[in-house]
């Protein structure tokens, strides 16, 4: 079992957002308070383990088989859109709670390339041979997502009280804020 | 007029990179060297062009309510042809955009100009404005990613031009401070040349309220 190498790949060394430039539209456009960056992590996660579960066994079962793996890119984005519909829909009748509070980011994920990008890595990393490593992968990958945004979060309420020069405001300090992050990101990389 | 406005809208005014901050992943994560950013652009610019034309040409066929599903097929089909020819004929391109390739269908300066443009205008502007988005993304790109390689390489597309280098801007932290930073240069300048424009305008005839309150906000 190679969980542990996968787990600490996904969260810090190989971080989603900070390492591999996936999903950074929502990681800068809804990281200005803690709470919606949270909500945001926990519906991308849940997203994430769906889409490995699904779209894994659909490349290597029905694409590979068949010689059709250039179909990938189409297959891939249409099951992913499918599935979030699905799962608001089912949110919306059966946990109306959970509903409430993850509902609006839903439409979000999408067009939210960590997702695509989960499907994609996955079949290329070398680390998952079979279902099960994908769908941990996914749920890490899912997991260092939430922790990166948050993190930024917490950052930009902070930011938010300070005198920042004019031209600097707004997502120029936000992309300098996460350099620094990227930056202690990067040194685990090196172990 | 109007095409004017769409290619000063495409290269500075609502330029996607620098301006409206769209399609960032891929900015980031392939402006490491001047060739990539400006095969990237090109793909991008592609992609544009072919599904902003397809997009307008079927906008009286696509019913309102499946319109985002089918902007998204078009833009998968299109994304896909680009990766069989891009295997074939420019593997070192292939090979460097990695994951990003199959990245540029959740673009969303592609989905954007699909809803916000194509969807609403006659064919002709609208491959007008994906050609002038393409070609403002791909400035962008390239001006970013030739500060990088130049400053983390010392080269600039591959040809070599000093052995000093910094290894930071080449890392992924860099990619972020430069981003940073050549959107606050961007804007700074934009903002100065807007302001003398409209203190021309001003001298020349009455000020309109909303000039006069954005002018008191900025003093």
């Amino acid at each position: 079992m190679n969980i542990l190498p996968i787990i600490l790949a996904a969260v810090l060394s190989n971080n989603f957002v900070l390492i591999q430039f996936l999903g950074i539209c929502p990681f800068l456009g809804v990281s200005q308070k803690v709470d919606s960056a949270l909500g945001m992590g926990i519906a991308v996660t849940f997203v994430m383990v769906l889409t490995c579960l699904v779209t894994y066994p659909i490349y290597q079962f029905i694409l590979v088989p068949l010689g059709l793996a250039y179909l990938e890119i189409i297959v891939f984005i249409f099951v992913i859109a499918s599935l979030v519909q699905i799962v608001e829909m089912v949110l919306k009748k059966f946990i109306p709670a959970l509903y409430s509070s993850l509902g609006i980011y839903l439409p979000l994920i999408t067009t939210n390339c960590a997702i695509l990008g989960v499907a994609e890595l996955v079949l290329t990393e070398a680390l998952v041979t079979g279902l099960f490593e994908a769908v941990m992968y996914g749920l890490f990958a899912g997991v260092g997502f939430t922790f990166a945004i948050v993190l930024l979060a917490g950052l930009r309420e902070k930011l938010d009280k300070l005198p920042i020069a004019k031209s600097l405001k707004g997502f120029p300090i936000t992309m300098i804020a996460s350099c620094f992050m990227a930056m202690a990101f990067y040194a685990f990389s090196l172990i | 007029m109007k095409i004017k406005d769409i290619i000063m809208d495409g290269l500075f005014r609502q330029n996607p990179t620098l301006r409206l901050v769209l399609g960032v992943c891929s900015t980031l994560a392939l402006t490491t060297s001047a060739f990539d950013s400006f095969g990237m652009g090109v793909a991008v610019t592609f992609v544009l062009v072919c599904s902003n034309v397809i997009v307008s040409l079927l906008r009286n066929v696509i019913p309102d309510k499946v319109r985002i599903p089918a902007f998204v097929l078009v833009i998968a089909t299109f994304v896909t042809i680009v990766q069989l020819f891009l295997r074939k004929y420019v593997n070192a391109l292939y090979a460097n955009f990695g994951v990003f390739l199959p990245l540029i269908v959740v673009n969303c300066i592609i989905l954007g100009r699909a809803e916000g443009f194509a969807f609403k205008n006659k064919v002709g502007l609208a491959a007008l404005d994906g050609l002038f988005m393409g070609l403002g993304y791909t400035w962008a790109m390239v001006l970013i990613g030739g500060v990088r390689e130049i400053l983390g390489f010392g080269t600039i597309f591959g040809i070599k031009l000093w052995d000093f280098s910094i290894g930071f801007f080449a890392s992924q932290s860099g990619a972020f401070f430069t981003y940073g930073v050549v959107i606050a240069t961007f804007v700074t300048i934009w903002n100065a040349i807007e302001r003398k424009q409209k203190l021309k305008s001003a001298t020349a005839g009455v000020k309109d309220p909303a000039t006069i309150a954005e002018e008191k906000e900025e003093n």
